[in-house]
């Protein structure tokens, strides 16, 4: 794929205190497993993104490794149950290197 | 060691050589991964340790129309406070190319000990899960998924 990944996040911004919240996130990624072959018959090189962090104010709150059974357009929820106001990063990890990243704001009340 | 002489005559040392090239180059390609693999896949992590039935649920469908997108939800009981949580879920298939599907590692702050995403799976087989408590004991359930269409390009 051209274009670059972009990673879409849904995430409520205000959360009341002792709450626990779903986090839904979906990025655009071929996640070529490595096990195809191309119209040359030669084995089309893996690349997919490996592992997902979701850290708030810098502490780890879920993380994920993906294998190569991950399917395209990886999507990934998880919960959370914040007990201040801060921000949520995730961080998508490509096999080539690259990072793509998304921050939301929290608000606790 | 007792065991049948071989002479490592030319031909027999050409011929062995060409046998463990063929095995390694089309092992990877034909083979599938079956319960062993993913029994290996698990004893490299937690080899020894015993596995108790329950608290790990897996929320997969019976029934896959799409083997290239098959939803999956792990789902661990647990409290979640600091002394007391779920550190990592793995899940394996048992019937595709490779075994490992993903590992999910929550802390206390996720709250709850739940989360989804969606996989590929080649044929109908096992997903077999293990959930890792912060304490260190371990639990292991599995589910079978039927796929109509397989997700392996073909």
């Amino acid at each position: 794929m051209s274009t670059r990944p972009t990673p879409r996040v849904r995430v409520p911004a205000n959360i009341k205190a002792g709450d626990t919240v779903e986090v839904k996130t979906l990025i655009s990624h071929e996640m070529e497993s490595g096990q195809r072959r191309g119209q040359d018959g030669k084995p089309i090189p893996r690349k997919i993104i490996n592992r997902f962090t979701a850290t708030f104010n810098g502490k780890p709150v879920f993380d994920a490794d993906w294998h190569a059974a991950i399917s395209a357009n990886p999507y990934q929820s998880f919960f959370f149950k914040p007990s201040e106001s801060g921000e949520l990063k995730m961080v998508w990890k490509d096999d080539d290197g690259s990072e793509y990243t998304a921050t939301s704001r929290i608000t606790v009340s | 060691m007792a065991g049948p002489i071989v002479y490592r005559t030319r031909r027999n040392v050409l011929h062995m050589a060409a046998l463990a090239a063929a095995a390694s180059v089309i092992a990877p390609r034909l083979s599938k991964a079956d319960a062993k693999a993913v029994e290996a896949e698990i004893k490299k992590l937690y080899d020894g340790k015993t596995m108790a039935e329950g608290r790990v649920k897996l929320d997969v469908p019976q029934i896959a129309e799409n083997g290239l997108v098959v939803p999956i939800t792990v789902d661990v009981e647990s409290p979640m406070t600091e002394q007391n949580y779920v550190k990592a879920v793995h899940v394996y298939a048992d019937g595709n190319p490779l075994p490992g599907v993903f590992t999910f590692r929550f802390s206390p702050l996720s709250g709850r000990a739940s989360a989804s995403t969606r996989m590929r799976l080649a044929q109908t087989q096992n997903i077999v899960a293990v959930a890792e408590m912060s304490d260190g004991s371990l639990f292991t359930t599995k589910a079978e998924v039927k796929v109509t269409i397989g997700g392996c390009g073909g």
